[in-house]
């Protein structure tokens, strides 16, 4: 663990395009652009079936069938089945992010528009309000949180995940596993290890925090027995 | 179509080893989560430090895990057993929060009836607590075995045997039929395990109506997802 920890403390590692900032830029970077995709596809879906109540065996199968299917293989038979992939690693690494980080969006986005008291929404429409309106003023706010914690599952999977997938020679803190591989370096893979899984957790307090902080001022007060019972926001804790 | 007869004994001899890979992080999860969920469902301040070691270990990745392991317990970088623990600490982080639900969901009047019909502590866990909340564990051990399963391939990044060496080396004879054959040779073994799992399941709880079962698995689906 010294080892690590030295190999991190040494100024030298700090600087370049091979540095640790660079590194942890591009790792930012991939898992950034990863979540905005996603985000927009799974967010528009899953409110869309929590609102009308369609739709939901396609989550539960999606996430279940997903469940098996080996990461690793997916994006080196993408990067390798077309030609493009290995050229640019950042394609595949994209698609096999996406498509990772879609389910657990889709299911926090799902079950907090599910999670809204049908009361509440039979209130505003007798109010006056439109579908619309219903959708983004009323169920969208209170099924925050929730999204926020499907957020923070696909997070923290996109960031593992794109630690392996530096092994199609793309940016990110996984190079540092894989550069050092080769070499017998374990000083150096320890402190790729360290450095992911910091990155983990620091990134998993801030969605913690995220949450917390989107939760309507009028459902803190009712929250310890509401919010303890819906699935995704279980695995947040 | 052809490279598959031909190297199908290796083929297999790969999908044995990624089996026997496969089976001590599930089964020992299993072994170390069910005591450990008891414990959290039975004592408060438990359950709040297990939940959150579970979840913190959880945010860790798994490839970090791996390789950080040989520093942890002392042992060689490409020893199996780094992966077999770095994925057993995976299946208790996901199973001990499964337990500690399962034992929260059997009714306390039905302790209680067991008790006043004369049953002592450890004859009530075996015969009454342990079976009702069975099969809210079994539906646990299969996201579990799905994700471990699915995880081992993560071995071959680090010079490990198993499916995912397919992976790595249909990568470097860029050879993509290799891949495919390691994809869905890991679902494959992912599918047989799950089927198994449900068999045994049946065996044991044969009363147990799949209704309220469903109904959990798919809150279970919706909530755990494979994190590599």
């Amino acid at each position: 663990m010294l080892d690590g920890l030295n190999w991190l403390l040494d100024p030298a590692h700090w600087s370049g395009s091979r540095g640790i900032p660079t590194r942890l830029l591009e790792h930012l970077a991939i898992t950034g652009l990863t979540l905005l995709i996603a985000g927009v596809i799974a967010l528009a879906a899953g409110l869309a079936i929590g609102h009308t109540r369609r739709g939901r065996g396609l989550v539960v199968g999606l996430s279940g069938a997903l469940r098996a299917m080996p990461t690793l293989g997916l994006l080196v038979f993408i990067a390798v089945q077309f030609g493009f992939g290995v050229r640019l690693a950042i394609i595949p690494t994209l698609i096999v992010l996406v498509v990772l980080a879609i389910p657990p969006i889709l299911a926090g986005a799902y079950a907090g528009v599910e999670s809204v008291d049908p009361a509440t929404v039979d209130a505003s429409r007798a109010l006056g309000l439109t579908e619309w309106q219903i959708l983004w003023r009323v169920e969208f706010p209170l099924a925050l949180p929730l999204i926020v914690g499907g957020l923070r599952s696909a997070m923290l999977q996109v960031v593992a995940t794109a630690t392996v997938a530096a092994y199609i020679s793309l940016g990110g803190l996984g190079r540092f596993l894989f550069d050092a591989l080769p070499l017998r370096d374990y000083p150096q893979m320890l402190a790729g290890a360290i450095l992911v899984a910091a990155l983990a957790l620091i990134l998993d307090l801030l969605f913690l925090l995220v949450g917390k902080a989107v939760l309507p001022a009028g459902v803190r007060a009712t929250r310890g027995t509401r919010r303890s019972k819906t699935p995704t926001e279980r695995t947040a804790a | 179509m052809s490279w598959l007869f031909e190297n199908f004994s290796d083929v297999w001899a790969l999908a044995v080893t990624h089996v026997a890979l496969s089976v001590p992080p599930i089964l020992l999860g299993l072994i170390i989560s069910v005591p450990l969920g008891w414990f959290a469902h039975r004592y408060r301040w438990g359950r709040g430090t297990l939940l959150t070691i579970a979840g913190l270990l959880y945010t860790i990745p798994s490839l970090a895990l791996i390789i950080a392991m040989p520093t942890i317990l002392g042992t060689q970088i490409l020893d199996p057993i780094n992966l077999i623990a770095a994925l057993t600490l995976y299946a208790v982080a996901l199973l001990v929060r499964t337990a500690a639900d399962a034992f929260d969901q059997v009714s306390p009047q039905v302790l209680d009836a067991a008790t006043a019909l004369g049953y002592g502590p450890w004859r009530r866990f075996w015969q009454v607590q342990f079976p009702l909340a069975a099969p809210i564990i079994i539906a646990g051990t299969r996201v579990v075995s799905s994700s471990t399963v699915s995880l081992v391939t993560l071995g071959a990044l680090v010079g490990m045997s198993g499916l995912g060496y397919l992976f790595t080396d249909g990568t470097q004879r860029s050879f993509p039929f290799e891949i495919g054959v390691g994809i869905v040779g890991t679902v494959l073994i992912a599918l047989i395990f799950d089927l198994i799992i449900v068999l045994i399941g049946k065996a044991l709880l044969p009363w147990s109506r799949t209704r309220r079962v469903r109904a959990k698995t798919n809150a279970e689906t919706l909530e755990v997802t494979t994190n590599a």
